[in-house]
């Protein structure tokens, strides 16, 4: 029990990372991924909706959904879920936690677009998980998230300073250097337990 | 130009959602492994694209404002589960090929973009071109992208084997890092040829990154951007 848990954290966030291996969120991946200190403030926006959006569609899919025989409801359901539920985040945070919402709020509201949280949520149904494996695998999947788009952002923070080949800089350079770091992702593949 | 034909030339070339705009990275990323996936992709986006366009565009003087953006995902959703149906009955082997990426073509940029750009504004005609051009541009690039993969991590195109037997093929190119060096290759080329991508555009005129360009959140993005504490913004050569 305790080995398959740890192995849904680990698995989702180094084996098969979302960025670097499934291409999820590349949108944010590659947009917020400028500076250091917007892209871990970014990750832990990631890491709180993506927890949480895994437990409550989970519950909803297995107890709702599923019971009900409409589960191919369940892209239109969850993509609201998800909005509805950065919106409340976002109010709750405002009003119990304003430090906090100072650092994650901006971030908030494009999650609602980040393919990553609904790509998790459904990844979790076809997996057949169960309500704290599905948490556990969210969990995973948002700490392998945050985790690629600080390294990206520590690298493009030493390419700025770099002389690139005119072609290159911009969008190029990061795509290789993240192809780079898709390479090195790889070598996880090989973990077992 | 007749207008109608102008609104294809401007979705395969003048503003292709991939090469050009940069929106639906994913599953340009994603699903290029093979020639053949990225056709499904791209003409699965596509029925999704024309008939979204339609939908909102008939109903663009009935959505209130203020809630039109929930409004589009549930039209998009909707137009996207019935697609996934359809193609899980008609066309399994597609289905277990795209696997995943079906259902998430409900959060890819160029649909909710479109959407806010073009078809709440324009006439129903109008928008089903405007969505047609746009998913053959994004059909060609997702195509081009997957047949350079499958011939150099597969020696194939089109399941038709190309090179011959003795050529070992580069398979880093069919796993996930040859998909970022090849959309790498592609916007190096467009810029050594001088072809701006609008993500430069953008940069020169209001500072957000690539992948939102277009997309129904950039505003937000640029809040985002705007409230950071810039130390380090300045300087260098940005995205």
């Amino acid at each position: 029990m305790m080995k398959n848990m740890i192995l849904l954290i680990v698995g989702g966030a180094l084996i098969n990372n979302v960025v670097l291996n499934q291409f999820l969120g590349i949108c944010s991946f590659l947009g917020v991924s400028r500076e250091m200190k917007a892209s871990a403030s970014l990750g832990g926006a990631v890491i709180f909706v993506m927890t949480v959006a895994s437990a409550v569609t989970s519950l909803l899919y297995n107890y709702v959904l599923a019971p009900l025989g409409i589960d191919y409801m369940k892209t239109i359901v969850f993509i609201l879920i998800i909005a509805a539920l950065v919106q409340i985040v976002e109010m709750f945070l405002k009003k119990k936690s304003p430090a906090i919402y100072q650092a994650l709020g901006i971030f908030l509201p494009l999650i609602t677009t980040n393919c990553a949280v609904l790509g998790v949520t459904l990844t979790n149904v076809q997996n057949e998980y169960g309500f704290l494996e599905s948490v556990l695998a969210g969990f995973g999947t948002a700490l392998g998230f945050t985790l690629a788009i600080v390294l990206l952002a520590s690298i493009r923070e030493r390419i700025n300073e770099k002389d690139i080949p005119a072609p290159l800089r911009g969008a190029p350079i990061v795509l290789i250097a993240a192809a780079l770091m898709s390479i090195a992702f790889m070598g996880f593949s090989g973990l077992s337990f | 130009m007749n207008k109608y034909i102008e609104r294809l030339y401007n979705g395969i070339i003048k503003e292709n959602p991939t090469l050009i705009l940069m929106l639906g990275m994913c599953p340009t990323l994603a699903v290029s492994t093979r020639a053949m996936n990225g056709i499904g992709m791209g003409l699965s986006t596509t029925a999704v694209l024309i008939l979204s366009n339609i939908v909102i565009s008939m109903l663009r003087k009935i959505i209130p404002d203020q809630v039109r953006l929930p409004a589009y995902i549930v039209i998009v959703a909707s137009l996207v589960t019935v697609t996934e149906l359809l193609i899980e009955a008609y066309l399994p082997s597609l289905y277990s090929a795209l696997g995943i990426y079906i259902p998430l073509i409900v959060v890819n940029c160029i649909i909710l973009g479109r959407a806010e750009a073009y078809a709440n504004k324009n006439t129903v005609m109008l928008s089903a071109m405007d969505g047609l051009g746009m998913g053959i541009g994004f059909t060609v690039a997702l195509t081009l992208a997957g047949m350079l993969r499958e011939l150099l991590g597969n020696g194939t195109l089109f399941g038709l084997q190309v090179f011959p037997e003795s050529w070992e093929p580069v398979g880093i190119f069919v796993q996930p890092p040859g998909a970022f060096l090849v959309i790498a290759l592609f916007i190096a080329i467009m810029n050594a040829i001088g072809i701006k991508t609008r993500q430069r555009q953008l940069v020169e005129s209001d500072g957000c990154d690539m992948g939102c360009a277009g997309c129904a959140m950039a505003s937000e993005c640029r809040k985002a951007e705007k409230k950071l504490p810039s130390d380090t913004a300045e300087g260098g050569p940005e995205l």
